[in-house]
């Protein structure tokens, strides 16, 4: 039996950054570092762990579409582990909303053949949460998102889903699509070996023509929804701040009867 | 009018305010049509009338709780083929995102998630987006299709708007994809008394500085004395000391309450991008340079286990 694996990974604008829009109000990526989007740290991790625990013959493919430099995102994830890659690479790519985004990422699941895919519960850009539900929507399987744990066994994958009214125990037949959140497990750090080995591995280009799609049904021109406008958020004005020298709990009950919440 | 969707969280009848929330926005851009789904459908009805809506369309089965997320959206497909509205809002649940999103892609319409506001417009409904760690606000619209449009709690003034509110059976014929993922258990969450996090008009929370599990009872005395909802930073979950359920921030709950108290709290980016949308932010920090600093209203550098008990104990009193 082989198991075969593809773990989808963005690379996004660094948080911690200078995040800004461009002038076409797509996200500027020339200005600020990008890296893999730590949440899809997690997804890579989660189908390092089901390789490790499985008798069958594991292949691990990640995938992302992305910019030239996404290849770093590809990188960072066979360091950790991942056998090969697969970047979608196309300048008409530019400025993809989340349904076309999932079309792109449909037909290369499709074409690079499946068991099962791993998401991130997230992007730390876009941050819909969106893109795995819509996988599965496209691919015809069963979505079992927003697991805090997930195991595969016999062709079956079961996992937890931890809800605000109550947290599920979840199970489906494979092929299936799984998210999973940052409660699932630490990510590991790529070792100095992984990383040696990680430049010797296969990355597969790919192009809208590789995957049968028009430039039409994609990008900027191709979206379903449009941004309008961007504008930063006004700098708060800077707030009153005092020590404690005794009586700060006291100073502080002042502020919130004046602002009338007590 | 056009008639605008609006699908309803509820939990056995009992409505969640978000949706009542979306029914004051829905009434900006057409007649709201409530579609309420599972154990307690049609006992939204009486509820989601008084604010609003003009139809209820139910349909309860025992597939919405049995599997996961496909069911709700056969269930709102028929809807919007019954309906053909002008648009459909979805509260901004981890789940509601989801549903909308298949819904979405489904009818051939764009998807918007997470809106804070909204407004109609020349061209369709225009939605208000804060991204990027809420340090920008977009404004954006569905170019194709149904708008499918994702809001966010607290984006509205629950507003009561008496409407006729008639309750009607929906009928959905559920899809082969519709029992793909089932759900083998459930653990109910149990209620703590408090209010809900992305509900509550004041959130008080408590971080790495809190240093321990049972040192929580502090957040958790200054909470009740205000009557707030518990939130806790990752640190804090992550050590174990509160429950992921009450996380705020990037991978947490999104909360855009009046007043945000954060007790031992660094304010690092993950964090302020789901705080950083409070009307009033007040922190207590005993370190000056903590970056939480820049956001507050009011800040008091000192040690929370000095300050936050004088401050519950003020509050009582001035409460009385
Ligand atoms: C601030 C902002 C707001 C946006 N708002 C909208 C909107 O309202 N509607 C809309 O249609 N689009 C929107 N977009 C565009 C949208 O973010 C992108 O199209 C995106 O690729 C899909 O959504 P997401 O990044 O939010 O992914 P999510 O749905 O949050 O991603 C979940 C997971 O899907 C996988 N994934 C997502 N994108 C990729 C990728 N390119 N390559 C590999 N794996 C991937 C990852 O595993 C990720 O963890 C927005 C973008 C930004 C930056
Ligand atoms: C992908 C990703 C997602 C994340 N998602 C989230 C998220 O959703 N929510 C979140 O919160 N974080 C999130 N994080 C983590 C985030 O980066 C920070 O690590 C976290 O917010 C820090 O929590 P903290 O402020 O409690 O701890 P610290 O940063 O350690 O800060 C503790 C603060 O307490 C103060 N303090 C200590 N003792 C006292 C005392 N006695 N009195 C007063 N003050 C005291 C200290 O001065 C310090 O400022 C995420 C990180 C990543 C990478």
């Amino acid at each position: 039996m082989s198991l075969r694996i593809v773990v989808t990974v963005k690379y996004v604008p660094d948080a911690t950054g200078d995040r800004h829009f461009a002038d076409d109000l797509t996200v500027d990526r020339d200005d600020v570092d990008g890296l893999l989007s730590e949440l899809d740290e997690y997804a890579v991790e989660q189908a390092l762990q089901i390789s490790e625990n499985s008798d069958d013959d594991v292949e691990i493919t990640v995938l992302t579409v992305g910019p030239e430099d996404a290849k770093d995102a590809l990188r960072k994830a066979l360091s950790m582990g991942a056998d090969k890659a697969i970047h979608v690479e196309d300048d008409d790519l530019h400025g993809t909303d989340a349904i076309g985004t999932s079309l792109v990422l449909a037909k290369a699941i499709e074409k690079a053949g499946y068991d099962l895919v791993i998401s991130g519960m997230a992007s730390t850009d876009g941050t819909m949460g969106v893109v795995p539900a819509l996988l599965a929507e496209r691919l015809g399987v069963p979505q079992v998102t927003l697991l805090s744990e997930v195991s595969v066994e016999d062709g079956t994958v079961k996992g937890r889903r931890d809800g605000d009214s109550a947290s599920e125990q979840l199970e489906a037949s494979l092929p299936a699509v799984v998210s999973v959140t940052d409660q699932s497990g630490e990510a590991r750090y790529p070792s100095f070996k992984g990383i040696m080995a990680a430049k010797k591995k296969p990355v597969e280009s790919w192009d809208l023509s590789d995957l049968e799609l028009e430039a039409e049904e994609v990008g900027l021109e191709g979206a379903w929804t449009s941004v309008d406008a961007a504008a930063q958020r006004p700098a708060r004005t800077a707030g009153t701040i005092v020590k404690d020298e005794g009586e700060g709990g006291k100073q502080l009950a002042e502020f919130l009867a004046g602002q009338k919440f007590i | 009018m056009a008639e605008v969707l609006v699908y309803v969280d509820h939990v056995d009848g009992a409505v969640r305010k978000p949706t009542l929330e979306l029914l004051t926005l829905a009434r900006r851009i057409g007649e709201p049509v409530a579609v309420a789904l599972g154990n307690g459908a049609a006992d939204t009805a009486a509820t989601l009338a008084e604010h609003g809506a003009v139809k209820v369309l139910t349909h309860e089965a025992s597939e919405y709780a049995d599997y996961l997320v496909v069911p709700k959206v056969d269930a709102l497909q028929a809807a919007v083929e019954a309906v053909s509205p002008a648009a459909v809002l979805v509260p901004s649940s981890a789940e509601g995102k989801e549903v909308a999103a298949r819904l979405a892609l489904r009818i051939g319409s764009g998807i918007i998630t997470d809106a804070v506001d909204l407004e109609a417009g020349d061209q369709g409904p225009v939605a208000t987006q804060s991204v990027f760690a809420a340090s920008f606000t977009t404004k954006t619209r569905v170019a194709k299709g149904t708008p499918v449009i994702t809001v966010k709690p607290n984006s509205a003034a629950v507003e009561a708007a008496p409407a006729a509110g008639a309750v009607e059976a929906l009928s959905v014929s559920f899809s082969a994809q519709a029992t793909g993922t089932k759900v083998t258990g459930r653990t109910p969450r149990e209620s703590t008394g408090r209010p809900e996090l992305t509900e509550a008009a004041i959130v008080v929370s408590g971080g790495r500085g809190v240093n321990g599990a049972e040192n929580f009872a502090i957040i958790e005395a200054l909470a009740d004395s205000l009557g707030a909802a518990v939130g806790a930073s990752r640190a804090a979950v992550d050590a174990g000391w509160y429950p992921h359920t009450n996380q705020v921030g990037q991978t947490g709950k999104a909360v855009s309450p009046q007043l945000y108290i954060a007790n031992g709290i660094s304010g690092a980016i993950q964090h302020r991008a789901g705080m950083q949308t409070s009307k009033t932010i007040v922190a207590v920090n005993k370190d000056a340079e903590a970056p939480i600093f820049d956001l507050v209203d009011y800040g008091v550098v000192g040690d929370l286990f000095d300050v936050v008990p004088q401050l519950t104990e003020e509050v009582k009193t001035r409460k009385g």
